[in-house]
């Protein structure tokens, strides 16, 4: 499951319905906003999707994901909009019977998505500077 | 000549100036419609830096385009 949001990551109903009995093992991975990127002081990021390229992009990696790893379910959260220091960017919660698949999997799905789903961040810095990350 | 609708998405949105226009364009295909779009608007991504979505789909850049074709621009992504 996949959902954009502008509102703040922390107490949204998909965090906190994810469960199975099956599961003995869940795995989260939170993503942040720190105040550090290339020796620079953040302090803000702006984030924009793509959000049906992005939603369709996430269903393919989901289901390579279940094809590799034994697990029972995947969730993933992202923030939009404008976000400040210490903010959630992405919520990834990762249900299987076993720690080893559920840990495998959370490392597997945070680092497909930065590199294939439509999303882009904008920096800020605190001398008033800003851009585009991966932007050459 | 065929209308297509363009999506730009961060840096290619600013460039552009805005999200979305439709336009009549002779280009047959998403490789040259970008190439058309980057000499219009200045766009400083070179074609390898950027991807194109047609319909909602990501599709090599050699796709050809037909009319009522929504292209979505996608600069290097940085989720997560």
């Amino acid at each position: 499951m996949f959902q954009l949001s502008s509102e703040p990551l922390d107490q949204h109903p998909a965090i906190l319905q994810q469960a199975d009995v099956n599961a003995g093992a869940r795995v989260v991975f939170e993503g942040r906003v720190r105040k550090i990127n290339l020796d620079r002081e953040v302090i803000r990021l702006e984030y924009e999707a793509a959000p049906d390229i992005a939603a369709a992009e996430f269903a393919a990696l989901e289901q390579e994901t279940r094809e590799r790893f034994e697990i029972l379910d995947v969730v993933c959260l992202h923030r939009i909009g404008m976000l400040e220091r210490g903010d959630m960017a992405v919520w990834i919660g990762v249900l299987a019977p076993h720690r080893d698949a559920a840990f495998d999997a959370c490392r597997y799905v945070i680092n497909e998505l930065k590199k294939r789903l439509p999303i882009w961040k904008k920096e800020h810095y605190t001398d008033g500077d800003s851009g585009w990350i991966n932007a050459p | 000549m065929p209308t297509i609708t363009i999506q730009y998405y961060a840096l290619l949105r600013e460039q552009r100036g805005l999200s979305e226009e439709s336009l009549q364009t002779d280009a047959r295909s998403a490789e040259e419609l970008y190439a058309a779009l980057q000499e219009s608007h200045g766009f400083t991504l070179g074609i390898q830096h950027v991807r194109a979505a047609i319909n909602g789909k990501m599709q090599p850049w050699d796709t050809p385009i037909s009319d009522g074709d929504t292209v979505t621009l996608i600069p290097p992504v940085a989720g997560g």
